[in-house]
């Protein structure tokens, strides 16, 4: 049994039930079109202005959807106490968080998958800068929002407001990480300015914080 | 030890007195703003002393999350507490400063949305502290304690480049603009006296929440023997 | 206090001074006790007289406020995990997926990947390893009966069952018990909670009562005969 044998395991696992009980897939995809349908409502988007709030609009879509599938993380692992059973195991804690943390990723990814062109489609967006780096930005905010998410989530479940939670102690954290990915990709598709800065400010926020998670994961699974 | 305590809270309280004194009345008026520059010597001084009272706050933690004793939990709580506090005064005083000089509340200054950020960190974890059931909570805000501080550069760092790519008003001097030395000497006056106040408020805090677990352990210890439930 | 005749072997647990706290509540009072290995000790005692909550602190899922457990020779900790199976008061199992799969996943934690060690615990148990229905549509019995595989997977030396018989039909309540005898009989040591004394009176070592978070009394039996004398455990 190494670390990575069981992260894999734990992962396998997951998405096998995710692909089971498809409700959870299901209602998430239609929320996800529900935020931009809305967000499509409230900003009018006429082609000039929509470029430049659609970097600042796109990633709070993804917030939000991100929180509501984030939530659920746990919930499934506290359904018949099955926690205690990793617990008592000699499996590596970070096993089990680096597992929930990937599966997360996966999920968030195809929500910004599917909902990234109906944001094009509406808003008319053409992007000046190069494709590729939307996409580094989109791959490493991702995990800025998810291996925090992944993190609180495991540490809100267990306090008494435990949806409320999870945002209130997420959003003050990552509002570093949200700035960037929202002026990188207002600075990619208006190609006025680099996005330089904040692609290496991603990366440092992104191992800076996996270190940390990684380092007191185990301080909150056997929390009492 | 109370003894010591009384006459720390009688020096802070003289000391906060004489540098009001030099605050609003020795120090000169400003050229451009006028008086109602001197917000600068309360509004400075907060900020530090909020910065100071979450690194305690970090260290706090980091030391409950290694031996587990209630005393580093109670002095984690109580630094959050004061430091929201005094976080609280600077984003009060930001904007009365503001208005009569910019004819605006607020301005998304780099340093005042860095401590509405730092505030709403360590709100959160206030409200963390409130919710988590029993026992979890002193593991729990500890570990957010962390996260908090550890976030603190990144916050900073984030909102200076964000300023420096969309430029906007900024509020007061105090980082760039040199301080005429009767200035100084008001501010510094200040920076002590806060400071000194900070520091008796967190001790209180602190006393008070070990008295609480005190309480608390005693129960217990009854528990134990008594067999009640 | 133990009495046991090979004096020379190790205690398989050992308490000391062992105290929990949930706020003012001191669920485990001041307790101080070992055990040798090799025998069923049943754990009976009325609700809320700490026998959930001291199976949880010696399977590590708790930490004492006060005091130690020690089992095999440590602190409850990933390097003794191996040895130890705990059986829960909830059932422990993923209710969307099935028998096999709930299985071979805890098999792999324990880093056994042969399919062919989750076959025979579901078969040891009076499983089908065939049945492909989930778990969560399962009847309580065989909810029971898979949660005990799942903790005896790894064949660990010590096992630690929470009512593992509870809402069980007799009849599967009485396989489960002649199970864990013949476990007992090739050596490993088994900590049972239950209400449900007289179904383990045939196959039970020693009965141990609890009361108000302390252990009150320890009855070994003479197996194959009546107990020594009247045992309080709760019939249901």
């Amino acid at each position: 049994m190494s670390s990575m044998s069981v992260t894999r395991a734990t992962l396998m696992k997951d998405l096998r039930m995710e692909w089971r009980s498809k409700d959870a897939i299901n209602s998430m995809l239609f929320f996800s079109l529900l935020v931009v349908v809305i967000f499509s409502f409230a900003f009018n988007p006429t082609a000039e202005e929509s470029r430049l709030i659609a970097g600042g609009l796109i990633w709070v879509a993804f917030l939000f959807a991100a929180v509501v599938a984030l939530n659920q993380t746990w919930a499934r692992e506290l359904r018949n106490q099955v926690l205690d059973a990793y617990r008592v195991s000699p499996a590596p804690p970070n096993a089990l968080f680096l597992a929930k943390a990937l599966g997360n990723f996966l999920f968030v990814a195809v929500l910004e998958v599917l909902m990234a062109p109906l944001f094009v489609v509406f808003y008319q967006l053409r992007s000046v800068g190069p494709l590729w780096q939307l996409v580094v930005v989109a791959l490493l905010g991702t995990w800025a929002l998810v291996v925090n998410g992944t993190f609180f989530a495991a540490m809100s479940i267990r306090t008494r407001n435990r949806e409320i939670m999870l945002p209130l102690i997420l959003f003050p954290i990552s509002i570093p990480a949200l700035l960037a990915m929202v002026d990188s990709t207002t600075g990619i598709l208006t190609g006025e300015f680099s996005p330089d800065f904040w692609i290496k400010l991603l990366l440092v926020y992104d191992v800076i914080f996996t270190a940390v998670c990684l380092l007191l994961f185990e301080s909150v699974l056997n929390a009492e | 030890m109370k003894s010591i305590s009384i006459a720390f809270i009688i020096f802070t309280l003289a000391l906060l007195s004489f540098s009001t004194y030099q605050a609003l009345v020795v120090a000169p008026t400003e050229a451009t703003m006028g008086e109602v520059q001197r917000i600068f010597y309360y509004h400075v001084p907060s900020a530090w002393v909020a910065g100071l009272c979450f690194f305690v706050n970090f260290l706090a933690s980091i030391t409950y999350l290694i031996n587990r004793k209630p005393n580093a939990d109670a002095m984690a709580a109580a630094s959050a507490e004061v430091g929201v506090v005094f976080c609280t005064i600077v984003l009060i005083t930001g904007p009365i400063w503001a208005r009569p000089v910019w004819g605006i509340w607020w301005t998304w200054d780099a340093r005042l949305t860095t401590t509405l950020v730092l505030w709403l960190i360590y709100v959160s974890y206030l409200v963390l502290r409130r919710f988590a059931a029993g026992s979890q909570t002193q593991v729990l805000s500890a570990v957010l304690g962390i996260f908090g501080f550890v976030d603190v550069p990144i916050v900073y760092m984030s909102i200076r480049w964000f300023r420096t790519q969309h430029p906007s008003p900024v509020m007061g001097g105090g980082e760039s603009s040199g301080l005429a030395p009767a200035m100084l000497q008001a501010f510094l006056w200040n920076l002590l006296a806060f400071t000194c106040l900070g520091v008796a408020f967190v001790m209180a805090r602190y006393h008070l929440q070990k008295v609480e677990n005190q309480v608390e352990s005693e129960h217990a210890q009854l528990a134990l023997q008594g067999g009640t439930r | 206090m133990t009495g046991t005749n090979a004096s020379s072997i190790q205690p398989v647990v050992v308490l000391q001074n062992l105290v929990k706290f949930f706020g003012r509540f001191a669920a485990l009072r001041d307790i101080s006790d070992s055990f040798a290995p090799g025998r069923l000790y049943v754990i009976v005692g009325d609700n809320g007289a700490g026998k959930s909550t001291l199976l949880r602190v010696v399977a590590g899922l708790m930490q004492p406020s006060q005091g130690f457990v020690k089992l095999l020779g440590a602190k409850p900790a990933r390097e003794v995990a191996n040895r130890v199976g705990y059986m829960g008061h909830a059932p422990l199992l993923y209710d969307e997926l099935d028998g096999m799969e709930n299985l071979c996943y805890f098999a792999g934690l324990y880093g056994l990947d042969d399919e062919g060690v989750c076959r025979r615990a579901m078969e040891q148990v009076g499983l089908d390893p065939q049945l492909e229905r989930r778990v969560g549509q399962y009847s309580q019995g065989m909810r029971q009966r898979l949660s005990l595989a799942r903790a005896v997977l790894h064949d660990p030396e010590l096992m630690l069952l929470d009512e593992p018989f509870s809402n069980v039909d007799v009849h599967s309540a009485q396989e489960m018990a002649a199970i864990l005898g013949r476990v007992r009989d090739r050596g490993k040591t088994i900590f049972v909670v239950t209400h449900q004394a007289p179904l383990v009176e045939a196959v039970a070592d020693e009965f141990v009562q609890m009361a108000a978070g302390q252990i009150v009394s320890r009855k070994p039996m003479t197996r194959s005969a009546q107990p020594v004398s009247t045992v309080a455990g709760e019939p249901l």
